[in-house]
């Protein structure tokens, strides 16, 4: 590893290196971003050219007054909650692949999916009377207990079966996750077909109408999530070296891969209260970031969670406007925009090396 | 990224053991489509079931419904469940990932997403004709990752593979999904097809599919020892001479062919071709020559029980077998990861 791939700042006590890729590459994909946010804002039923809509944002009062509402009100916040909720699913994913070592792992993994599915469809379908505003609670809700009991049913006593156990969380998973699973597919099978429509939406994922209260709610919780999360992967270099490397490296084993797995539950949880079940971006965020900044994970988890956010917004924006007047769920264009992104890089590299 | 291998638990049940055991399976299997047979709604005596098994009598109704409905029934489970299972420990073995499962390469998405397009687009309503979509969606989608996971300077690694599966499978479901939001006929139709369930399948379709499987399965039992050794890891199986590119052509082949025809005949069953094959290496161990013939008896007799339980648990409502598996088998399999899986 030649020393100028490294970029290293020494400041006191306080030492930092990193990837020379990763400024670039964040900066990139940052820009990406706010270029697909004006045009996200601009373009619509209601079109506004990119400087009016640049001017609105910073503040500017122009001659139409619907500007204001149509960019701030309606548009922004939805754009906003996209780019969150992909890179906190981004940053999740990353998290946990690193944490179980294994590159099919995805938030699904950790139990949130099925758990917010299962408590979602079940006000969908069988409850049907029961007011919206209790759909989110009840996913985060459903989500964060299906993830402890994840975790608890994986959990052995430490002296007989090494306490927690990549191999073990992954298959305790499987099980739970089928067993759910099955649950919400009963469901969907029996349930009357207009709330299983409406079901299938919701599974689908969608930021489709949400507002400042929805940014305001996953704000703060995600610039705290994400700060713990970039300064906790560095243990995770450490962990992918072997278990007992690390713990000759002196890593509190447990507890910190027990503190990653809260973050990365945490991160996938928040994101079901405003958008659904967004597939896909937390598996395919991690290994594009891979692909783009190299396996450290200090590099790693934010890259994947600027990528995670750039698909999101992306989608959302190709959702929006591709079909007009018709809308399509950015759930379902994540996946769309995703792939062929990934295979490109999938074959730039082979080409390289 | 590494990818942590399966072998994590050895196997101490000694050979005469597990050969033993193999005819104690074969027991348990028969047993299983005996019961299958005999119990469902309409309660038929146990000498009409078997006199209609061997003294055939057309002017009789109950053995009308056993040649006709039940025997089909239980022996597509059967062919089904077996194919699932051995077509999924191959893919764990392929991958060397404990995520992985048939619909890994693509099958299930591909044929879901042809089966509810060609509901949408050219309104098929029979199963047969399903079948054909099935299997042509789920192959093509196969041969699409493979293809795609080849790409580059190497060939297809296990870890290319994996991901391009897993990301061509969520496309084609994001496609699926698409249709049946915006089209609430399509979803009428198939959304107990894409449960994943045995009834109703005709004899003909079956004895159609049997050859198919049949192939498949003997193909994979042939090559238990290949796989053992490509489950070590590419380079060991390199290092002891394999030739490592046909040996995983022909073991995606046989699970193209296993997943793609089960799929056909049953529709996307997606738990047993993941966790059946766990539950063998639990106690067989990590030979392939072993884990394919009990992946296959147990899938079989697995997927034979849970529809039983499906048809006679919450009469007279019908549970598809897809639900079922993952419902009973769930809570099982974490019964049994707790319990076996010690690292």
């Amino acid at each position: 590893m030649n020393s100028s791939q490294w970029i290293v700042y020494h400041a006191g006590k306080i030492s930092l290196r990193v990837d020379r890729r990763i400024p670039r590459t964040a900066a990139g994909l940052i820009l990406a971003a706010l270029i697909i946010l004006v045009l996200h804002v601009g373009i619509g039923e209601y079109t506004i050219a990119p400087m009016d809509v640049l001017r609105t944002i910073i503040g500017q009062q122009l001659g139409d007054q619907n500007f204001h509402f149509v960019v701030m009100e309606l548009r922004m916040p939805r754009a906003l909650v996209a780019w969150l909720v992909g890179a906190a699913l981004g940053a999740s994913g990353a998290l946990i692949q690193g944490l179980t070592r294994n590159p099919l792992a995805s938030p699904d993994l950790t139990g949130v999916t099925a758990g917010a599915s299962a408590a979602a469809v079940t006000l969908i379908i069988f409850l049907p009377q029961t007011p919206d505003f209790w759909l989110p609670i009840a996913a985060f809700c459903g989500g964060l207990l299906i993830a402890a009991m994840l975790y608890l049913l994986a959990w052995r006593d430490a002296s007989s079966a090494g306490g927690d156990s990549p191999i073990r969380l992954i298959l305790v998973g499987i099980g739970l996750s089928a067993a759910l699973g099955a649950f919400t597919s009963f469901a969907l099978t029996f349930g009357e077909l207009w709330y299983v429509q409406r079901a299938m939406m919701w599974l689908t994922g969608s930021v489709y109408a949400t507002d400042w209260v929805d940014v305001n709610l996953i704000l703060p919780w995600l610039i705290v999530c994400l700060l713990l999360a970039v300064y906790g992967a560095r243990d995770l270099n450490a962990l992918n070296l072997g278990e007992d490397i690390a713990q000759g490296l002196g890593l509190r084993l447990t507890f910190k891969r027990g503190f990653l797995l809260v973050l990365s539950v945490a991160l996938a949880a928040i994101t079901v209260t405003v958008a659904g079940i967004i597939g896909f971006v937390g598996l395919i965020a991690p290994h594009i970031a891979r692909r783009l900044v190299g396996t450290m994970h200090e590099g790693l988890v934010p890259t994947a969670a600027f990528v995670g956010g750039f698909i999101v917004i992306l989608a959302d924006f190709i959702g929006r406007t591709i079909l007009q007047p018709t809308e399509i769920p950015c759930g379902i264009i994540t996946s769309i925009v995703g792939v062929p992104f990934f295979v490109y890089l999938l074959w730039k590299r082979e080409k390289i090396s | 990224m590494a990818v942590r291998t399966l072998n994590m638990v050895r196997s101490h049940v000694p050979r005469p053991l597990l050969m033993g055991a193999l005819p104690v399976c074969i027991a348990v299997l028969l047993l299983a489509i005996f019961s299958s047979i005999a119990f469902g709604a309409a309660d038929i005596k146990l000498q009409t079931v078997l006199a209609s098994i061997f003294a055939f009598d057309a002017e009789n109704t109950n053995h009308l419904i056993i040649r006709t409905l039940r025997l089909p029934r239980a022996i597509t489970a059967m062919l089904v469940g077996a194919a699932l299972g051995v077509a999924g420990a191959i893919m764990q073995g392929l991958t060397r990932n404990p995520l992985a499962d048939p619909g890994l390469l693509g099958i299930e998405a591909g044929a879901a997403l042809a089966v509810v397009g060609g509901v949408f687009l050219f309104q098929i309503n029979s199963l047969p004709v399903y079948a054909i979509f099935a299997f042509v969606g789920g192959t093509l989608t196969a041969l699409a990752v493979y293809g795609l996971g080849s790409m580059g300077r190497e060939s297809a690694t296990p870890f290319k593979l994996t991901v391009a599966g897993a990301a061509i499978s969520s496309l084609l479901a994001s496609l699926t999904t698409a249709i049946l939001l915006f089209n609430q006929r399509s979803l009428e139709e198939v959304r107990f097809w894409m449960a994943g369930s045995v009834a109703g399948r005709d004899m003909k379709l079956v004895i159609e599919a049997a050859p198919f499987l049949l192939a498949g399965l003997i193909l994979s039992f042939v090559m238990g020892r290949q796989i053992t050794t490509l489950s070590m890891g590419e380079d060991i199986a390199r290092g002891l001479g394999q030739n490592v590119g046909w040996i995983k052509l022909a073991s995606a082949g046989a699970v193209v062919v296993l997943a793609g025809t089960a799929v056909a005949l049953a529709g996307p069953i997606g738990f047993i071709g993941l966790v059946i094959p766990h539950v063998v290496r639990m106690f067989a161990g990590n030979d392939y020559r072993w884990v394919l013939p009990y992946s296959a008896l147990l899938g079989a007799s697995f997927l034979v029980l849970s529809d039983l339980l499906g048809r006679i648990l919450v009469q007279p409502l019908e549970l598809p077998v897809g639900i079922m598996t993952a419902a009973i088998g769930g809570p099982v399999f974490i019964y049994l990861v707790r319990w076996k899986v010690k690292r």
